[in-house]
C-alpha cells in the first residue's frame, strides 16, 4: 500500500495481493481491509460544538498512533460554508505526519486545492452525489455542473501527482429524492473513476440503506468500477451500517469509512446517529480475522478524548461496553 | 461472486422478549398496569410471540396457573455460567428441564428452550461451537418445539455465529432454531444477518432495544426490534408486524420507564425533519 501513496495516481491500489479467506456458503471476505478515518472532518463537521485547533490536532495525532492507515484530516472549503473547518491549513500543518498513514482533505473546488497543497496536502477528496436535488441542495449546482467544478480539481492534482479520492453521496437513499437507483449511482461512480479518482467512496448519506439495496447498488457500481476502487461510507441513523457494511465486504469490497465514536450527527434527522463508528467497525472486522492494522484500546482512547471534550457520549456500542467492565 | 450469495427466508417470525428479558434487566419496577398496556400494545403490532413469561423453577410449573400457554427453559453452554446464574452445573439444569417440560407437556404445553453463553462467555471467554451443539440437542431430545441460540453478552462476530450455526445445525435442523443476539458490542444486526443468511428464520429482539447488559455496567443490551423490523423490511422479508405500532410501544413503554430508547429507527424517526 505505502508504494501507491507515493507515485502518482494509479487505478490498481495493490490489492492483487490480497488472498480471500474463505467462509465457504457465505462467499468470501477479503484478508485485509483498510479502514478511512473520517472522524476529525465528516464527524467533527457533523458536531453541534466547534472544536479548537489544538484540540483536533491533538484527536489526529492519537488516530495515527492507533495505526489507522487513512486520516480524513479536514476540509478546505470556505469558513462562511463550514466554519468547523476554519482552521484547516493550522490543522494539516500542525499534525504530526506518520510515515505510512495518508492524510487526505477535502477540496471542493480549485480555489481549495490549491490553498490544500500550499499548505502541505498529499491527498485530496472530491464529492459527487447520485441525486439531483441533494447535489442542487448540498453544493448549490448541478450533478453535471459538479463534475466540471471536479474536473479542474483532478485536473491540477494529476499534474502535481496528488491522488484524488471521489465520494459519491445518496447511493442507497435521498434525502429529497427518495430512492435513488443502482444506476445512476454506477453513472456517477463511472465518471469519477474516469476523470482519475484513484478510490470512489460510495455513501448511504441518509443512512437509510438495508443490505439487499446495498447488494442491487454495488451490482450495479461493479459493473462500471472494480471493486478495489471501491469504499462504502455507511451512516448508522437507522442502526444499519454494520449490517450494510458486511454485506458490502461480502461483495469484495475492501475499503470501509468510519469515524472514532460515530462521531457526526445527521444534518437531516435532529438527535439521529451518524457515521459507523470505527471501534464497533474494528470489532467486527478483528472477530472475522481480517487484518486492520488498527490498534483498539488506542482507538478507544481517542475516543474517548474527544467524547470528553465535545462533552457528548460516545455512540460506539463497543466503547460503552468497554469502560464499564 | 454475486450468485454464491445465499437466498435470505422469505419470512421471519420475531419473538419480542421486551416484556419479560427488556423489562427485567432494566432493573426498574414496572407497575403492573404499564406492563399490561405495554403488552396489549404489543400485541396489537402483529407480533405473534411476545414473551411474558419468567423463569422456571425446578419440579413445579406456576405459570400454568396463571393460564400460561407456553413455556422457557435456560440453559447455557458454560459451566461457569450456569454455576453463577443458576447455581447448579449443566448436566444438573438439563436433569431439572427435562421433569419440567415432561410436566408441561402432559398438560400440552410447548416448551422452549434457551441456550446462553452460545458464542462467548462472560467468565470462560470462548465457548466452543460443540458445547452448544451438545446443551442444544439435549433440550431438543427433551421436546423443546425451539432452541434460541443467545449471544448471551454480545460479544459473537459474523465468524463465530456462522462457525457455532454450522455445528448446531448438524444435530438440529434450522426450522426449529432460533438467534437471540445482544447489542452489547454493537454486532447484533450483522450477527442477526449472518444468520438469516444460514437458513435461520426466528430472531428474538426487545421493543426499543430495552434491558441493559449485567455484565458490562452502562453497555446495552438486546437488539431493537424497530431496527431489526427494518432492515428485514428493506431486505424484502415478511414479518406480519407494522414498525409504525411498534415505534409508539416504544415510545409509551420509554415514557413510563422514564428512559430513552435504544432503537437507531425510533430516535431518527422521531426527530426527522420535515423538508
Amino acid at each position: 500500500m505505502a508504494s501507491m501513496r507515493r507515485a502518482l495516481p494509479r487505478r490498481l491500489v495493490g490489492l492483487a495481493s490480497l488472498r480471500a479467506v474463505s467462509t465457504s456458503s457465505m462467499g468470501t471476505f477479503p484478508a485485509r481491509v483498510k479502514i478511512v478515518e473520517v472522524g476529525p472532518r465528516d464527524g467533527l463537521q457533523n458536531e453541534k460544538n466547534v472544536v479548537p485547533t489544538p484540540v483536533k490536532i491533538k484527536l489526529i495525532d492519537m488516530l495515527s498512533e492507533a495505526g489507522l492507515p487513512v486520516i480524513e484530516a479536514t476540509s478546505f472549503v470556505s469558513p462562511k460554508w463550514v466554519p468547523q473547518m476554519a482552521d484547516h491549513t493550522e490543522v494539516l500543518k500542525g499534525i504530526q505526519k506518520f510515515p505510512g498513514i495518508n492524510y487526505p482533505v477535502l477540496t471542493p473546488n480549485l480555489k481549495g486545492f490549491e490553498a490544500a497543497v500550499a499548505a502541505g496536502a498529499k491527498e485530496v477528496s472530491v464529492f459527487g452525489a447520485a441525486s439531483e436535488l441533494f447535489s442542487k441542495k448540498n453544493i448549490n449546482c448541478s450533478i453535471e455542473e459538479s463534475f466540471q467544478h471536479m474536473g479542474g480539481v483532478l485536473e491540477a492534482a494529476r499534474a502535481a501527482g496528488v491522488p484524488v479520492r471521489g465520494y459519491v453521496s445518496c447511493v442507497l437513499g435521498c434525502p429529497y429524492e427518495g430512492k435513488i437507483s443502482p444506476a445512476k449511482v454506477a453513472e456517477v461512480a463511472k465518471k469519477l473513476y474516469s476523470m482519475g479518482c484513484y478510490e470512489i467512496s460510495l455513501g448511504d448519506t441518509i443512512g437509510v440503506g438495508t443490505p439487499g439495496l446495498m447488494k442491487d447498488m454495488l451490482s450495479a457500481v461493479t459493473r462500471e468500477v472494480p471493486v478495489a476502487a471501491l469504499a462504502v461510507h455507511c451512516h448508522d441513523t437507522y442502526g444499519q451500517a454494520l449490517a450494510n457494511t458486511l454485506m458490502a465486504l461480502q461483495m469484495g469490497v475492501s475499503v470501509v469509512d468510519a469515524s472514532v465514536a460515530g462521531l457526526g450527527g445527521c444534518p437531516y434527522a435532529q438527535g439521529a446517529s451518524g457515521n459507523l463508528a470505527t471501534e464497533d467497525l474494528v470489532y467486527m472486522l478483528t472477530g472475522l480475522g481480517i487484518h486492520t492494522g488498527v490498534n483498539l484500546q488506542k482507538l478507544l482512547e481517542a475516543g474517548d478524548f474527544i467524547c470528553q471534550v465535545l462533552n457528548r457520549k460516545t455512540s460506539s456500542k463497543v466503547a460503552q461496553a468497554s469502560c464499564k467492565l | 461472486e454475486l450468485g454464491q450469495l445465499p437466498a435470505l427466508p422469505e419470512h421471519v417470525k420475531i419473538v419480542e422478549v421486551g416484556p419479560r428479558d427488556g423489562l427485567q434487566n432494566e432493573r426498574v419496577i414496572v407497575p403492573t398496569d404499564i406492563k399490561i398496556e405495554f403488552i396489549n400494545q404489543l400485541s396489537q403490532t402483529g407480533l405473534s410471540v411476545i414473551e411474558v413469561t419468567s423463569f422456571v423453577s425446578s419440579k413445579r410449573v406456576p405459570q400454568v396457573a396463571a393460564g400460561a400457554t407456553e413455556i422457557s427453559v435456560f440453559g447455557a453452554a458454560s459451566e461457569s455460567f450456569s454455576k453463577m446464574n443458576i447455581n447448579c452445573s449443566i448436566e444438573e439444569s438439563m436433569r431439572k428441564f427435562e421433569e419440567v417440560i415432561k410436566s408441561a407437556s402432559q398438560m400440552n404445553i410447548p416448551a422452549r428452550g434457551y441456550v446462553s453463553c452460545a458464542l462467548g462467555c462472560p467468565y470462560e471467554g470462548s465457548i466452543m461451537p460443540q458445547k452448544v451443539t451438545e446443551v442444544s440437542k439435549r433440550l431438543y431430545g427433551m421436546g423443546c418445539y425451539e432452541i434460541a441460540l443467545g449471544d448471551t453478552t454480545g460479544v459473537g462476530t459474523p465468524g463465530s455465529m456462522k462457525r457455532m450455526l454450522e455445528s448446531v445445525m448438524k444435530e438440529i435442523p434450522p426450522a426449529a432454531l432460533a438467534v437471540h443476539c445482544h447489542d452489547t458490542y454493537g454486532q447484533a444486526l450483522a450477527n442477526i444477518l449472518t444468520a438469516l443468511q444460514m437458513g435461520i428464520n426466528v430472531v428474538d429482539s426487545s421493543v426499543s432495544g430495552l434491558g441493559g447488559c449485567p455484565y458490562a455496567k452502562g453497555a446495552s443490551g438486546n437488539v431493537a426490534t424497530e431496527d431489526l423490523i427494518y432492515m428485514l423490511h428493506g431486505l424484502g422479508v415478511d414479518t406480519g408486524v407494522n414498525l409504525c405500532k411498534v415505534m409508539e410501544a416504544g415510545d409509551f413503554i420509554c415514557k413510563a420507564v422514564n428512559k430513552t430508547t435504544n432503537s437507531k429507527v425510533a430516535q431518527a424517526s422521531f426527530n426527522a425533519l420535515e423538508y
